[in-house]
């Protein structure tokens, strides 16, 4: 249609080819990025996750000590309260904990690990679920009962259960000195290995139906590769809910990771998460020190906040029948 | 109908057979169990001979299938720590863990179904709206974080309520109640609370979402026609059919519930079977992690499985489906 107006009136002459727009301006004027702008509450939340992203980004460069070292640690600085108490001290902003460390500089490190830990172990899950849940969509059979009993299987677990044992046999069965350096990398497995099967099954159920429809056939006629097939046309179908799922299990591995480490099977204290702070916090929470439990407590319940915000944003605004 | 319920039973069955056998690899192989049951002074024919006895010299399938048996018959060895019966250990533990899930449970339905119905009622006001955003806090807020928030408010700072144990219990049987003492129920009212916050949030939003479908319908709109006062019509007629679903959810939610107890338990000291499980976990205690681990899986299936069956009963287009998806829930 557009070509038949554009040939037929000469009059008026427009332009062969439409203006490409630059990508970002194409992203400003999206449905999605209106729908942004009209949410209050999404933009809030992506404020507030930009500043704990970029201050726990620049963290060795804004805070006022490092808290892992400890030479840096002074005794006669402990146990100091919060800046607006009267016994507060400069620069100690969210006081210290009882060998003199900052809450404010552990916080910004630990909100580092643990940010990085529930990004990896989406990262992970991701990775594994599409691959697999595109096989066994696309190809069936026994592959697909194989990858989908697994799941069925890790499904019929609870998953701070599965999270747990894992932790707790790799801890175990590594020597002493690889534990914390691996303490990270066995998380992000832990919290990885039970949310893969959701991703596994979305993407399956979707391949499934695809793989049927004449286009899928023609590309098969045409001899084009299964992954190719697989990639770049069956898995661009389903990246809507995948999206909205994936941020909102971001907020979740945060929360799982948080919750390992309070329970004393994740990061150990010398490169503690926000979890961690928590559980050390915990101990002191009847000698009147609740600086050191609360302030990284809130913290947490920030970052997952914000998450859950902007997923909930983002679920409702690329559900098409809330148009 | 039949061929639904052999289908959805043998599904249960083989994932609680590759649970054993995850459970099983865990007891075997990680970890000696003859190293952790002998004392130092053990010769090496002591060893070799518990190890006859304990059977670890057979195959592998002959192991398993052994396991198996024992765990079904409720026989799941001797705790490396205490030298106690595992099964023995757990059914002590079991009540408190029990007592804990049940009142949350009922506080997440009693505070959460009011709640979605308010939301779903005033659309749009104000107060649905901070409800609205208070659900999302509340899903947000972790468990263990805001028992330690009770715990500053009401016992550190108020000291209104005990912050651990589980008060005097009262023995009927085997089964040990805290609910029939004065300090039994004070001490179960923080963990109930802060275990019952995410289920709350939890039940607000599925009948939210229920009762914005069931207002829209004519039966709702002929019975306001025919003069029935309106706090009738929503809590009366509408929330009767919504209650399906959310009896559904908290059904299933309730292994997760016991699931998740073990953090409040941690939090609050109280003496369930997930305190139980988390310090076998610090000690390496594998039967009593493997116990857990197949009791709580078992909780788990058998709840869903009976939730899928009495949906296929209720609802026959689903046995069709669910036959042809190979029985999948999700």
């Amino acid at each position: 249609m557009a070509d038949l107006t554009m040939t037929t009136e000469d009059s008026t002459p427009a332009p062969l080819l439409p203006v490409r727009k630059s990508r970002l301006a194409a992203m400003r004027e999206s449905d999605l990025a209106f729908s942004f702008r009209s949410h209050p509450s999404a933009i809030f939340a992506a404020c507030l996750l930009a500043l704990v992203a970029l201050t726990a980004l620049f963290a060795p460069w804004i805070t006022p000590q490092d808290p892992y070292d400890l030479a840096a640690l002074e005794l006669w600085n402990a146990e100091i309260p919060p800046i607006w108490n009267v016994d507060g001290q400069w620069p100690y902003l969210l006081g210290t904990d009882t060998q003199g460390r900052d809450i404010l500089s552990a916080i910004l490190y630990g909100s580092r690990i643990s940010l990085i830990i529930g990004f990896a172990s989406v990262m992970v899950a991701l990775a594994v679920g599409l691959s697999l849940g595109l096989v066994a969509g696309y190809f069936g059979g026994w592959i697909d009962n194989v990858i989908m009993r697994l799941g069925d299987v890790l499904l019929s677990m609870p998953f701070i259960l599965i999270a747990i044992l894992i932790t707790a046999v790799a801890t175990a069965s590594l020597p002493t000195g690889l534990k914390d350096v691996l303490a990270a990398p066995i998380l992000i497995f832990a919290i990885a290995v039970p949310s893969w099967v959701q991703y596994a099954r979305t993407v399956r159920a979707s391949a499934m139906v695809e793989r049927k429809k004449e286009y899928v056939q023609a590309a098969r006629l045409i001899r084009v590769r299964s992954w190719r097939i697989m990639l770049h046309h069956i898995l661009p179908n389903c990246l809507t809910p995948i999206l909205v799922a994936a941020t909102l299990n971001f907020g979740l591995a945060i929360l799982s990771e948080a919750t390992l480490s309070f329970l004393g099977v994740g990061m150990p204290p010398d490169q503690p998460s926000l979890g961690t702070l928590i559980r050390i916090g915990n101990q002191y929470l009847f000698s009147g020190l609740w600086w050191i439990v609360v302030f990284p407590a809130v913290q947490l319940c920030l970052i997952v906040l914000s998450v859950n915000m902007i997923g909930d944003w983002l679920r409702d605004a690329l559900n098409p029948k809330l148009r | 109908m039949l061929a639904f319920l052999i289908k959805r039973g043998a599904n249960a069955v083989f994932v609680m057979l590759a649970v054993a056998l995850l459970a099983f690899t865990i007891f075997r192989f990680f970890g000696d169990p003859v190293e952790m049951m002998v004392n130092e002074q053990a010769t090496q024919e002591d060893r070799a001979e518990l190890r006859e006895r304990l059977g670890l010299n057979d195959g592998f399938v002959t192991q398993y299938t052994r396991f198996v048996t024992n765990a079904v018959q409720g026989d799941f060895g001797i705790s490396y720590r205490n030298q106690q019966d595992v099964m023995v250990l757990i059914g002590e533990r079991f009540p408190a863990t029990f007592e804990l899930v049940l009142v949350a449970t009922v506080i997440s339905l009693v505070v959460g179904i009011p709640l979605g119905v308010i939301t779903a009622v005033h659309r749009n006001s104000r107060l649905a709206n901070a409800l609205q955003l208070g659900s999302i806090v509340g899903v947000s807020l972790p468990s263990f974080v805001v028992g330690i928030m009770l715990i500053l408010a009401f016992s550190v700072s108020l000291g209104w309520l005990p912050a651990f144990g589980r008060g005097e219990t009262v023995d009927i049987g085997w089964w040990s109640t805290g609910l029939l003492t004065p300090s039994g129920r004070a001490a179960l009212v923080l963990p109930a609370i802060s275990l019952s916050t995410f289920q709350i949030t939890l039940v607000m939003r599925l009948v939210r979402a229920e009762m914005l479908e069931v207002l829209r319908t004519d039966y709702v709109k002929f019975a306001r026609a025919r003069g029935v006062p309106v706090g009738r019509v929503t809590w009366v007629h509408a929330l009767r059919n919504c209650l399906m679903p959310v009896i559904t959810l908290t059904g299933m939610q309730i292994g997760n519930l016991i699931a998740f107890a073990l953090v409040t338990e941690t939090v609050f000291q109280w003496p369930g079977m997930g305190l139980l499980f988390i310090q076998a976990v610090t000690f390496v205690d594998i039967p009593v992690m493997a116990a857990y681990l197949m009791l709580v899986s078992f909780i788990f299936v058998a709840l869903n499985t009976v939730v899928d069956v009495t949906y296929a009963w209720v609802d026959p287009r689903l046995r069709d489906d669910a036959a042809k998806a190979g029985g999948a829930n999700g």
